[in-house]
């Protein structure tokens, strides 16, 4: 089954997100997406994430999809120009990538190249547009393409973005422009899930809800401090400190919150930073 | 105009290395507001290449190192001591520097980095909010740059990663975005942000510019 029909078929809808590796060793990643081929819905492989240079998502994701998974090739927008994003994208559909999900991209200066040039080119609105383009055998310049390649088009959200009426008006142009589904940022507590569930209402697309597994005390902090304008929950910080392992408690409490919310959204999408080992585990537990 | 700051004098003393004479050029217009190529800062570094050894034959501050002509003209009147000279080190942007390079034969060096075209807040205060990009598109954003004013240029609105309505490249930044959120709702003109906006015509700023008006 494709991504894009496990919406029409399944209750609920799972992705995960497992980056390509830091260098030339696939073997560990295709480890661990061999262990939950059958079991999720689509898999994101990330575009260098956090301006941090890893194996391109493209060959990455060829890899998935021939040993059977549907990759979601992330394409963001900070290392290539116009130029480059349209090779890469035609590129795909020829190797039989159906799922692309687009987005900015974090900026270099936060990597670990922080001197490169930052591109920024076009943002992540206009490369929807232009991939919906490209489908209608036509480049960004007008010129006509020879065959056409076929996606299925997705996004990102940050559901707690101040202003929210900011947030809904990219959103929306996003939707104009092209994009069926969308992942959003992390969500760590069913209160805020639920307001969420509530300002989208009536919002014709398709959402896949964050989930984070939390790896230790210290990435809650560093999460709260740097990352989140909604803090985590307190008592996830306490049980995970007075855990003998915190990274299995951390996956324990995520897969506590997707039992928790498997009735009120459509599906969830799970970024494991740093842990993809404890992916069937928390599959597992989480009785996915 | 143009926001300079002086280069660290060690990497100064590293260009120069092996070569004894400076002469000095200032400028009197953005590096003297910027304080970093004006009379005063000009006779400071002159006492300090002093110091460390090096022979100052002399020094001038050009109204606008700039305008070319004027130093040549400015050059040309200090002739003696700048032949009598292995380098001229020139405390202005790189604009400047190079017309001296273009008038003189001897090594030229900048003392200064140039940062951007900036807006002077107050005194010593300088905010960059144009970045000359060829095609200006501020009428379709409540007349704030995303350009230059958002780290990643978007155009279409903010990427998500503002923290407490800051940059999330440097939170010492607004998040731009919030701006031009607030600048266009409170002109009811948020239905002008709902539209999909163009991608940038890169190929106006394409450097060098070479402009001659009126001809
Ligand atoms: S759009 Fe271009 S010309 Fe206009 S303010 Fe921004 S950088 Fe300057
Ligand atoms: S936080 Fe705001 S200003 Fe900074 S890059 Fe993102 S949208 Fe631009």
């Amino acid at each position: 089954m494709g991504f894009r029909e496990a919406f029409d078929k399944k209750d609920f809808v799972v992705t995960v997100e497992i980056p390509p590796p830091k260098g030339a060793n696939v073997v560990p990643g295709i480890d661990i997406a061999e262990k939950i081929l059958g079991r999720v819905d689509g898999v994101n492989v990330t575009d260098n994430q956090r301006g941090i240079m890893r194996m391109c998502p493209l060959a990455f994701s060829h890899l998935l999809k021939e040993m059977g998974h549907n990759p979601i090739m992330q394409v963001c927008t900070r290392d290539r120009n116009r130029l480059a994003l349209q090779s890469d994208i035609l590129g795909a559909g020829a190797l039989g990538i159906e799922n692309i999900c687009i987005m900015t991209g974090d900026h270099p200066k936060l990597g670990d190249h922080p001197d490169a040039k930052p591109v920024f080119d076009i943002d992540s609105i206009q490369l929807i547009k232009v991939v919906r383009e490209l489908e209608n055998g036509i480049s960004m310049a007008g010129k006509k393409l020879d065959g056409s390649p076929r996606f299925f088009v997705g996004g990102v959200m940050n559901p707690f973005f101040e202003p929210f009426e900011l947030e809904l008006i990219k959103l929306n142009k996003k939707m104009g422009a092209g994009a069926e589904f969308f992942q959003t940022q992390p969500f760590f507590d069913k209160e805020s899930l639920e307001r969420f569930v509530g300002q989208i209402k009536g919002i014709d697309t398709k959402f896949l809800v964050g989930i984070s597994p939390l790896k230790s005390v210290k990435m809650v902090n560093f999460m709260n401090e740097k990352v989140l304008t909604r803090k985590i929950p307190e008592n996830i910080s306490k049980r995970i400190e007075s855990a003998k392992d915190q990274t299995e408690e951390g996956v324990r409490i995520a897969a506590e919150f997707i039992k928790n919310i498997k009735d009120i959204v459509k599906g969830i999408h799970i970024m494991p930073i740093g842990i993809e080992q404890y992916l069937p585990y928390l599959l597992d537990e989480a009785e996915i | 105009m143009i926001i300079t700051k002086q280069k660290n004098f060690d990497e100064l003393l590293r260009m120069m290395d092996g070569q004894r004479s400076v002469f000095i050029v200032g400028c009197g217009e953005c590096a003297t507001t910027c304080r970093t190529g004006g009379e005063k800062e000009v006779a400071e570094m002159s006492l300090k290449l002093a110091e460390n050894g090096k022979t100052v034959t002399g020094s001038v501050v050009i109204n606008a190192p700039c305008l070319e002509l004027d130093t040549r003209r400015v050059l040309r009147q200090n002739k003696n001591l700048v032949d009598k000279t292995e380098v001229i080190l020139v405390l202005a942007c790189g604009a400047g520097v190079q017309a001296v390079a273009e008038a003189v034969e001897c090594s030229v060096y900048p003392g200064c980095d140039s940062l951007f075209l900036g807006n002077v807040f107050r005194h010593l205060y300088f905010y960059e909010k144009c970045s000359t990009c060829g095609e200006c598109v501020i009428g379709s954003y409540g007349g704030i740059c995303p350009v230059t004013r958002c780290s990643k240029s978007l155009l279409n609105g903010p990427c998500g990663g503002s923290v407490k309505g800051m940059c999330e490249v440097d939170n010492k930044k607004e998040c731009i975005w919030i701006a031009i959120y607030d600048r266009m709702k409170k002109s009811n003109s948020l239905d002008k942000l709902a539209k999909v906006l163009p991608a940038k015509n890169h190929s106006a700023g394409t450097s060098p510019g070479r402009v001659i008006n009126g001809v």
